[in-house]
């Protein structure tokens, strides 16, 4: 289907009925319960992991498939923020002006930074990528104020020009980013019994893109183009001396994986029209390094799961505080109960970078393919335990 | 017709002169072999061929045109395929993948920007592979990760994967390199083989005489970056100066 063979297809559609069900899927205790804080199904939250899934997979391109890390991918994020907004400003509120922009921009962007970057290789790549982010930073921060709002970051204000839809602002208030008539804030509602499900348009908006950006990596996974890659990240000499210009594939991919990270920040833009430097800071160049290695490098699907794993406990861990704590541990004795809550407690709230380190470090020494890898161990155990030893070993393909 | 002219080559690592007025030249569909002891400048000669060093001063002409100054992969598409002495493959590929590659370079060029078909519907390629595999008794192997196979079997693939480009200069780099006896036999039946089927220049680099002497129809012989002699393996066996410079005896002992 779709010029897929079997396996990617049903691989695209598992991805597309998981992102379709995830209001039910992310909500599974009831409103109000204890659990209920660990329930993901809120509209924001989602669209992040489908946004931050989007920004994952290009970046996969260029690091898992080429292997080149890029520590300053962040900076394409911004670039496609700031582009997005301005379109609102300038254009209209519809959001595709505004992608088209930040995917065109960022990818110029793109093609500057890598035709420099790309004379290097290894960590000396990485330290210009992350040059050049820091200095977009930087830039972003002080001297392009007027282009990029500074401190305060860019925002919509009610003069704007909004030379296509001029009229929806008459009546008072700034309009918000949409698609022909459906805002991207729209949100329904449904009660089942206990539980509560959101279905925000923003997020199948999102997801939808997201499924795009996805079918359109795994064709490039399985093209020469993509099997080129594969091969500069194995042995880079042998290409070369096998009549291939390595620079030109290189250049594509750092392209192809920015555009992704420009079309990511198109819709963070949409879902909430401001764009700030902070977008740009080379933090998130490494969280999104943190989601391609925890979800799988160079494999199809990890990147997503990485990048889900990684916003989710950003924003759940990270609300825990200890009331909640004492809340758990409250049928203890009171001793035990504080002890339990003082040791739990670094690892919670602003503490929950300690877990994600911790998570990390597992991951990487137990688990190198990342959990793709964590997947297949589990599969391959139902799978030896159902047939006989003599069963033969199922390949691993670099793709999968 | 000479295909190879190599003039008055001079390559200077600082202070030490690795290529002193090197002059070879090669006649097409022959096998010539470059022998000399260690540090005789035979890799730096070589590299100067691939376009991996640029030499100081002189010239590399093949087939009358300029290889100086060209990067890698023009050389190569010229017709100039190099094996190395450590085999150089793409380890996380498949064999199959590993010789679909120089089959797209020579179908496409240096670049090509095909993202969207899938690789499986290049029948072309597929064929053009598979019957090079066939054609390296390698068929059975296609699906295996080319990191897992036996030095021999990488040699051979990384041998097929320069063929499949139908170079008209096979350069090896020391082939049998670190092989047992066995593994250096089946290689020099393979290179027989290759060159009784087709129209195929080899120059060899090799330490081990069994392989040159079985091979090679010229011998050059470098010593300290210059060319002692050149002539044919059975005079070179019995030359004086070839006998002091390799294998340090003097002529009299």
């Amino acid at each position: 289907m779709f010029g897929l063979d079997k396996k990617d297809t049903m691989l695209l559609l598992l991805v597309a009925a998981l992102t379709a069900l995830a209001p039910f899927l992310l909500n599974p205790f009831p409103e109000g319960s204890a659990m209920a804080q660990f329930n993901a199904g809120y509209p924001d939250l989602m669209q992040r992991f489908v946004i931050f899934g989007i920004f994952a997979i290009g970046f996969n391109i260029l690091f898992g498939l080429t292997g080149y890390l890029s520590f300053g991918h962040a900076a394409f994020l911004g670039v496609g923020s700031y582009a997005a907004v301005w379109m609102f400003k300038l254009l209209s509120m519809n959001v595709l002006p505004a992608i088209v922009l930040a995917v065109v921009m960022s990818g110029i962007f793109a093609l500057l930074i890598g035709y420099v970057s790309l004379r290097r290789s290894g960590i000396y790549f990485s330290i210009l990528t992350l040059a050049f982010a820091q200095m977009m930073f930087a830039l972003a921060y002080s001297v392009l104020t007027p282009i990029t709002g500074g401190e305060t970051g860019l925002q919509l204000a009610l003069d704007d020009p909004r030379i296509l839809d001029g009229a929806v602002a008459a009546n008072g208030n700034i309009p918000v980013p949409g698609l022909f008539g459906m805002e991207m804030r729209d949100s329904v509602q449904l009660e089942l019994g206990a539980w509560v499900f959101t279905f925000n348009f923003g997020y199948y908006f999102s997801a939808l893109v997201m499924l795009i950006s996805f079918y359109i990596a795994i064709r490039i996974f399985r093209s020469p183009f993509g099997m080129m890659l594969r091969a500069i990240k194995a042995n880079q000499q042998r290409l070369n001396y096998t009549g291939l210009n390595t620079r030109p594939y290189t250049l594509a991919a750092f392209v192809i994986s920015g555009m992704y990270a420009g079309l990511a920040g198109a819709l963070m833009a949409s879902m909430d029209p401001l764009a700030g430097a902070e977008r740009m800071f080379w933090t998130a160049s490494g969280e999104v390094v943190l989601m391609t290695i925890l979800g799988g490098v160079g494999t199809l699907i990890g990147p997503i799961l990485g990048a889900g794993a990684i916003k989710y406990m950003e924003n759940i861990i990270s609300k825990i505080n200890s009331d909640i704590l004492h809340s758990w541990f409250a049928f203890l004795p009171d001793g035990l109960e504080d002890l339990l809550v003082t040791l739990v407690y670094p690892f919670i709230g602003k503490g929950w970078h300690l877990t994600l380190g911790i998570i990390f470090m597992l991951v990487v020494i137990f688990l190198p393919g990342g959990l793709v890898e964590g997947g297949q161990r589990i599969a391959r155990l139902f799978k030896s335990k159902k047939t006989d030893r003599s069963a033969p070993k199922p390949q691993i393909e670099p793709g999968e | 017709m000479r295909i190879l002219e190599v003039k008055d080559v001079n390559k200077r690592f600082g202070g030490l002169k690795a290529l002193s007025e090197v002059n070879l030249s090669v006649e097409e569909n022959t096998v010539h072999a470059i022998i000399g002891p260690n540090g005789a400048g035979k890799s730096t000669l070589l590299n100067c061929l691939v376009g991996k060093l640029i030499p100081d001063t002189g010239s590399v002409m093949f087939h009358g045109q300029s290889v100086l100054g060209r990067a890698p992969h023009e050389i190569n598409q010229m017709g100039i395929s190099r094996v190395f002495q450590t085999p150089e493959i793409f380890g996380d590929l498949t064999v199959m993948e590993n010789m679909m590659i120089p089959c797209f370079a020579k179908r496409d060029g240096a670049f090509e920007l095909n993202a969207i078909s899938s690789v499986s519907s290049q029948k072309d390629i597929i064929e053009r592979a598979e019957h090079v595999l066939e054609d390296m008794k390698m068929i059975d192997k296609r699906h295996m990760v080319a990191s897992a196979m036996s030095r021999g079997d990488k040699r051979r693939l990384e041998i097929g994967m320069c063929l499949s480009q139908e170079p008209r200069l096979l350069l090896l780099d020391e082939p049998t390199a670190g092989m047992a006896r066995a593994d250096t036999n089946n290689t020099i039946d393979l290179l027989k083989e290759i060159k009784s089927k087709r129209d195929i220049t080899i120059v060899i680099i090799e330490h081990d005489m069994h392989v040159v002497f079985s091979l090679a129809e010229r011998i050059t012989v470098l010593a300290q970056g210059t060319p002692l002699v050149e002539d044919t393996p059975e005079n070179i066996k019995g030359h004086p100066k070839v006998r002091e410079a390799y294998l340090g005896e003097s002529s009299g002992h």
